[in-house]
């Protein structure tokens, strides 16, 4: 038993994620800069963003599309009239010395996520989503001397508070890969963590099982992949159960997870009250939802992750292992699913997705390129031509990896090579009779017994036909001459 | 100022002549008066020979052809510093230039200059600049008014034929009165406060000076209207408030119910002003109106109100100001808090630092319903006040200041005492509210004194009508102030 495991059997771990989603707008949420990522440090700023005397916030309604979207596929109640509020602190990325955010109104109230935790359903309350503006970037250069780079500020935001339903460092991890297909899936932000699209907090308090009150719990940050957050976690978990086994106490602090030591330390040496002094934006009216937006807003939705995935695991039979990883990406949703439309086998086209084209690329999403080596219509194709056992499967294999290299459909393929498979039974008797003729000897020790012999001929046979000989045909001639017929 | 544009329009007047005729009067008499603080007499000619190129080409110049402005240093103005009167802003060249100076300028109006005021429009009395104080034109030793106080004095002085001010608590209607010149705080947007530097965003109303209503008329006309980047500026067409003057002046007030609240005339206000406004009030009611008394009875709260929600509004509009993008940066700070603490420790002057620091004091977490919202609240009951006036009158009449301008210094040391000098002026910001400031006679002394009307949100028209009427029957407005002594080489070159 892990040293983790035992800690856990011990404490139970009560886990709230907060995820800011940066939404993918034109522009930013009060202003008109760009919001693309990328670009030459504060070249997507303007005197809004930056904060300059006399500037006011004008809202951005494409982030407010995006919040309501969100909301209404996480299930939330949305809030028709709510306001923003001023959040005050100090820091250089911070142009106003506040941040426009949502406080006691946010557009989102409750809703949920659900996800599978290995094959089991699972659902995690939310608080909320509200909308905020972000900061900027400090850039700390060598000698103490720091810059700021304000292309993101301004930036919409989405934040989604996660209720503390979360038991696990791989629930964490789970939650935060359905959020982020599900903000994928509405298009409303490209979910990348490195790039900072994505970003992530970390709520964590161990209890003694059986306990009710929540402990003490620590703010994880600074994790920016899937394999971060679980590990954070991880580790946080270690840290505070030796701290707990000692008899000492939880510090409430902010803590930063360090993915080179693989260890979370303090942010701040003293803990800070932080008083935001919220109150409302005086410069913004209040932000109205009207029937006609929401239920523009709800006939936009897509299909989402768990409504593909109950669509492939009932309608089409895959096991939800297979549904689960096609769910994953919408990218790869996508390939399946016009896979399928060009006439594959949902569970033979799920198949050849998982285990042929994932295999050949290094980020999922590629599958939604148009310029991928084959198109769901040309892998539907050699998907039929195996079931119907023109192609073996192994020679469907050979006849895939020549399609992605050379950009060939597989008939052609097929065509130029004579690859098909020979499923012609003359030809096959002619060729099994010329192997059972040239190997008597092994003929006649099968007839005595030795049924493990069918190998040999079964492989002598494909030699003989170069691997196009149906092998199921082959099995059958060869036990007609050989007697077993 | 009509016969400017007017006399540019026609072409018998050259933008250029008149330009340099105000920048000479203000190289004259600016030293003693101190109601500018930068004199951009190189953009000033610039822009007004484009008018005259534009009259000559046959082009329309605009409305406000060559009309030469004074623009309070707290609207932004493209390429040209940028204060608030605040050391904090000092060397602030904007990148971008206020809706307001904008639409003036494209209506064919010349900015002479950028002009003192309290810093960042905090105080009664313009005092309180980082930048030297202004003085009142009709007498030296008193104070212009506050927080627009260089606006006015400006005006009254002729240094400018138009200013521009803002007005958070009576920061244009105060120094108009105090110096004898008409000044407007319209609606609550609308006029775009895009450019206008924020002191306390849901008060602040920025607006014009004229020696007449007409002339204030006249730029409001040109400054009103919704503005994409003022997301709480009002969608509704703008009045015709020239013709609203030109109404009052010739037809009178005939039907016109005028509204006199019993709790602006109370015990204590100066006895001078009480019995000029009277006079007024009785000029009004020949001029056709019905006066009848109506009560405001939660004016009683408005300064409190008032102080709680502009000084909250203002700690956190004041919180950008960190030496990190602009303006002023402490040297050789050792840490981001040193950074912070000493570049707003040097850069603001007390009046901003009191006021940040009680607006602070009133959002701290667990004060905020005890301080702020309970402030909200108030608010509402003082506008509902209003809201229920006017179901039985057109408009509300009343002194626009109980005291008149004030000696220097007077008041400096009792801040609260200061506060008070807002009490006739609080109340419609906070109603978001129209009203106007007109003169109305003289001490004995020979200050002036000023005559407010309030009117209904978006009621600017019945305020310019009654105006109108007001300045038909009487000719405070066409007194002038006595020209301070000039300068002499000597102290030119010092």
């Amino acid at each position: 038993m892990s040293t983790l495991e035992k800690h856990l059997q011990k404490y139970e771990v009560v886990i709230g994620l907060e995820i800011h989603a940066q939404l993918a707008t034109q522009s930013k949420i009060f202003s008109w800069s760009s919001a693309a990522f990328g670009a030459d440090p504060n070249t997507h700023t303007d005197p809004v963003c930056l904060g300059m005397p006399g500037t006011l916030p004008v809202l951005n309604h494409a982030a407010v599309d995006s919040a309501v979207r969100l909301g209404l596929a996480a299930g939330c109640k949305i809030r028709q009239r709510c306001r923003f509020s001023r959040k005050h602190y100090f820091y250089p990325d911070l142009p106003k010395g506040f941040q426009i955010s949502q406080f006691d109104e946010p557009i989102c109230d409750g809703g949920a996520i659900t996800f599978r935790l290995r094959g089991e359903a699972r659902s995690v309350r939310l608080v909320r989503i509200h909308l905020e503006e972000d900061a900027g970037k400090n850039l700390h250069a060598a000698a103490g001397v720091s810059f700021v780079d304000y292309n993101r500020a301004g930036v919409p935001l989405c934040e989604i508070v996660s209720e503390p339903d979360i038991r696990s460092a791989e629930e964490a991890a789970e939650y935060v890969r359905a959020v982020r297909a599900l903000v994928r899936y509405l298009g409303i932000c490209d979910g990348n963590m490195e790039e900072g699209s994505l970003r992530c907090d970390a709520n964590v308090s161990l209890r003694l099982r059986g306990v009710q009150a929540y402990g003490t719990r620590t703010e994880l940050k600074n994790m920016n992949s899937f394999k971060n957050v679980r590990d954070a976690i991880e580790h946080e978990i270690k840290r505070q159960a030796e701290l707990l086994d000692r008899g000492e106490r939880i510090i409430q602090e902010t803590r930063l997870w360090d993915a080179s030591r693989g260890i979370t330390a303090a942010m701040r040496s003293k803990e800070q009250a932080h008083d935001y002094r919220y109150f409302p934006e005086p410069d913004l009216p209040p932000l109205v939802v009207d029937d006609a937006a929401l239920a523009a807003a709800r006939k936009s939705l897509p299909e989402l992750p768990e409504d593909r995935f109950a669509r492939y695991t009932i309608a089409s039979g895959l096991s939800p292992q297979d549904a689960g990883v096609l769910v994953a990406e919408k990218e790869i949703a996508a390939y399946f699913d016009a896979t399928v439309a060009a006439g594959a086998v949902p569970k033979r086209a799920a198949n050849w997705v998982i285990n042929e084209v994932l295999a050949r690329v290094d980020d999922p999403r590629r599958l939604g390129d148009a310029d991928l080596p084959i198109a769901p219509a040309a892998l539907a194709e050699l998907v039929a031509l195996v079931e119907k056992g023109i192609l073996s499967g192994k020679l469907g294999k050979d006849v895939f990896a020549r399609m992605w290299t050379e950009r060939r459909k597989a008939g052609d393929i097929i065509a130029a090579e004579g690859l098909a498979q020979v499923s012609d039974s003359g030809a096959l008797e002619e060729a099994c009779k010329r192997v059972v003729d040239a190997n008597p000897d092994e003929a006649a020790r099968f007839r005595g017994g030795k049924t493990q012999l069918m190998g040999f001929f079964v492989g002598a046979v494909m030699k003989e036909t170069s691997g196009k000989a149906n092998p199921k045909s082959v099995n059958e001639i060869l036990r007609r001459l050989l007697g077993q017929g | 100022m009509a016969a400017i544009a007017d006399g540019v329009r026609a072409g018998k007047l050259r933008a250029r002549d008149v330009a340099a005729a105000y920048l000479d009067r203000i190289e004259r008499f600016n030293h003693a008066l101190g109601a500018y603080l930068l004199v951009d007499g190189e953009g000033a000619l610039r822009q007004a020979a484009a008018v005259d190129s534009a009259v000559a080409a046959g082009r329309d110049p605009g409305p406000l052809a060559g009309v030469p402005l004074g623009v309070k240093d707290i609207f932004v103005t493209h390429g040209l510093e940028t204060t608030c009167a605040s050391k904090i802003l000092r060397g602030f060249v904007p990148p971008f230039e206020s809706t307001v100076t904008d639409r003036l300028g494209k209506a064919g109006a010349v900015t002479l200059g950028k002009v003192n005021m309290d810093e960042f429009a905090m105080g009664s009395s313009n005092e309180n600049s980082a930048r030297g104080l202004v003085r009142n034109p009709w007498s030296l030793q008193h104070i212009p008014g506050g927080s627009s106080g260089g606006s006015a004095a400006a005006v009254a002085a002729s240094l400018c034929a138009g200013a521009l001010g803002t007005d958070t608590g009576g920061s244009i209607r105060q120094p108009a009165a105090m110096c004898g010149v008409a000044g407007m705080k319209p609606t609550y947007g609308r006029v775009s406060r895009y450019g206008v530097v924020a002191f306390a965003s849901s008060l602040d109303h920025p607006g014009p000076f004229g020696r007449t209503v007409e002339d204030v008329a006249a730029l409001l006309e040109v400054m009103a209207g919704v503005d994409p980047l003022d997301a709480t500026s009002i969608p509704a067409p703008v009045g015709a408030y020239r013709k609203a003057v030109q109404s009052g002046r010739g037809g009178g007030l005939k039907g016109l119910r005028l509204g006199v609240p019993e709790e602006y005339f109370q015990p204590g206000m100066d006895a001078e002003i009480e019995a000029a406004v009277r006079a007024a009030l009785d000029d009004l009611g020949r001029a056709g109106a019905e006066l009848l008394p109506v009560s405001l009875p939660h004016t009683k709260y408005a300064i409190a109100t008032y102080y709680l929600i502009c000084t909250a509004e203002a700690s956190s509009n004041l919180a950008r100001y960190d030496g990190v993008r602009y303006g002023l940066r402490a040297a050789d700070a050792k840490s981001l808090e040193e950074l912070y603490a000493r570049t707003r420790g040097e850069g603001f002057g007390w009046e901003p630092k009191r006021r940040i620091m009680l607006g602070t004091y009133v959002l701290r977490a667990g004060y905020y319903e005890a301080y702020y919202g309970k402030a909200l609240r108030v608010r509402r009951k003082i506008a509902d006040d209003f809201t229920v006036a006017f179901t039985k009158c057109d408009a509300i009449v009343t002194p626009t200041s109980p005291v008149p301008a004030f000696r220097f210094g007077e008041r400096m040391g009792d801040p609260l005492q200061m506060y008070l000098a807002d009490i006739m002026t609080v109340a419609p910001n906070l109603a978001g509210i129209p009203a106007l400031s007109q003169s109305c006679g003289f001490t004995k002394a020979g200050l002036p004194i000023g005559l407010q009307i309030i009117g209904p949100a978006l009621g600017e028209e019945i305020c310019f009508r009654v105006g109108g009427a007001y300045e038909a029957r009487t000719d405070w407005h066409t007194r002038l102030p006595p020209e301070p002594a000039t300068q002499t080489s000597s102290e030119r070159a010092s």
